[in-house]
């Protein structure tokens, strides 16, 4: 049986591409309603954990819990509006910035308000000018916000955040923080995000994860980046493993 | 036209040979190769055909006509490895384009039942449901490939598999019939059909040719457009699994299609 006040559960979860192990007998809990920020260097196995949470793909062993539930007991569409991801690369469909907002609507067959569209932008901090403009025309910065915009359509009981504000600048930045955390305390939302930015996975983590070659290091209370346990962890909070 | 003066024809393929040494174009070898293999296909083809045409059975037709699909099943299928049960989807194309196509042709007696209609024409059909088929999938492999991102963005939202790859799959069955009906805008201007001009010199009315390409050019609309949709309602569910995944290794032979 499963604790259910943890939202995202791991039990010897391995993963390969190729004969290649990307994901190491993952043991480890994400607690609901909570923040938990996931840190580690560039290919140590996040952005592929967070695709195995929103089922995009499939373990090859262990398992997997969401809410309580087994992943294989979730029907694929219901899971992904679940477990909400926010995918690094902001991919928009072609279209307008109301196209990208309205497709998880429009995908059930469901039509987005303007009203509420202007909600969204005002949410994430978007000029409402910008609603019937093509994706083509925005920053990186804004694309990146629109992105979450359209994974909160959802209203994802858990939301999975990959490297959002990396192309964002400081204000910005700041206020993408601000938004999680409000979602996060008015929704009950459980947050897992992973960033490059140590600081930023200090002040808004409750929880932090340490990730390196497909295995969790160290993880525990957010503090732990202020005091690493693992040698491995020390060297990365240096900035000594890239 | 007789053998002498088909031997004589040969000049036609000196002269690329010749020119291929003096620029060093490196051609006599394949120029020789498709020489010799369309001479020995074609003639083979004429002599069956006109033991088929003489025989008038029914068998033979069909039989002539279940070659003709396993033939081009054969051809299309190395651009499609990617797509599991692709042998199956094309011989179900190709019989629908077939079945479609001759029941209308007989059904209001467009034609007789005759083998000189009927294989010629499903010989046609088919080559060109075949040529559709391998610019179908060369594009939606292609489509996929480099879309992959936006197809695991609307999946990961929560889209169905036919959601997420109907971008790629409406803008391939466009792409690879555009070429069909663009060319039939132009038709008779620049050049004339090849069969119409075969018909002509071997002696026909040139009205009754111009008819009879007529027909041809219509079925060919509707081969094209029945083959791309039909092979791509069947063929994009294999690009999944049973958990809606989009399945990886969407590589294709595509490389290798350029040069050959
Ligand atoms: N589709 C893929 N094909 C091949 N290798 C992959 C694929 N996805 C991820 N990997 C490999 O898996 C490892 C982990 O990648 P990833 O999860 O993206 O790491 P991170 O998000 O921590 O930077 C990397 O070594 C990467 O090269
Ligand atoms: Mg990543």
């Amino acid at each position: 049986m499963t604790e259910t006040n943890q939202a995202i559960q791991l039990n010897q979860v391995n993963y390969s591409i190729t004969g290649e192990l990307i994901l190491k007998n993952i043991t480890h809990s994400f607690p609901t309603g909570k923040i938990t920020t996931l840190v580690g260097p560039s290919g140590a196995g996040k952005t592929t954990l967070f695709r195995l949470c929103n089922g995009l793909i499939s373990r090859d062993s262990g398992e997997i819990f969401i809410n309580g539930k087994s992943i294989d007991d979730y029907d694929p569409l219901v899971l992904r509006q679940t477990v909400g991801i926010a995918l690094q690369s902001a991919t928009m469909i072609s279209g307008s910035i109301f196209d990208n907002l309205a497709l998880p609507l429009t995908l059930k067959g469901e039509q987005l308000s303007e009203e509420d569209a202007n909600k969204l932008l005002e949410l994430v901090g978007l000029e409402k000018s910008l609603l019937y403009r093509n994706s083509k025309d925005l920053s990186g910065g804004q694309l990146q916000k629109v992105s979450i915009a359209r994974t909160l359509v959802n209203e994802p009981s858990i939301l999975l955040l990959d490297e959002i504000t990396s192309s964002l600048d400081r204000v910005s930045q700041q206020d993408i923080e601000k938004l999680i955390k409000r979602i996060n305390e008015n929704y009950g939302t459980t947050i897992i995000w992973i960033t490059h930015n140590l600081k930023q996975a200090y002040t808004i983590g409750d929880y932090t994860v340490v990730m390196m070659d497909g295995e969790v290091i160290e993880s525990g209370p957010s503090d732990l980046l202020h005091n690493p346990k693992t040698n491995r962890t020390k060297k990365f909070v240096r900035g000594e493993i890239e | 036209m007789n053998f002498l003066t088909l031997s004589l024809s040969l000049v036609f393929v000196f002269i690329p040979i010749v020119l291929s040494k003096v620029l060093k174009l490196e051609l006599e070898k394949d120029t020789i190769i498709a020489t010799v293999r369309s001479v020995v296909q074609l003639l083979a083809v004429g002599y069956v055909l006109k033991f088929v045409f003489d025989s008038e059975n029914m068998i033979y037709i069909l039989l002539m006509i279940i070659l003709m699909i396993v033939a081009a099943t054969h051809n299309a299928r190395k651009k499609g490895t990617s797509i599991k049960g692709i042998t199956w989807k094309l011989v179900v194309t190709f019989i629908t384009i077939e079945v479609v196509t001759q029941t209308i042709l007989l059904g209001f007696g467009i034609i007789p039942p005759t083998a000189q209609y009927l294989i010629p024409i499903s010989g046609m059909m088919i080559g060109n449901s075949m040529v559709l088929s391998i610019l179908f999938l060369n594009r939606f492999t292609a489509e996929i490939e480099s879309n992959q991102d936006a197809i695991e963005l609307i999946l990961s939202l929560g889209g169905t598999p036919k959601q997420a790859i109907h971008t790629q799959l409406v803008n391939s069955i466009k792409a690879s019939t555009i070429p069909t009906i663009e060319s039939q805008k132009t038709i008779g201007l620049v050049q004339l059909p090849g069969m119409m001009s075969g018909q002509i010199i071997a002696g026909a009315d040139p009205v009754q040719a111009v008819l009879f390409q007529l027909l041809i050019l219509f079925l060919l609309l509707t081969t094209a457009v029945v083959s791309s949709a039909l092979l791509g309602f069947l063929s994009y569910p294999s690009l999944f699994n049973e958990r809606k995944q989009l399945l990886k290794k969407i590589t294709t032979s595509t490389s290798d299609t350029e040069k050959s």
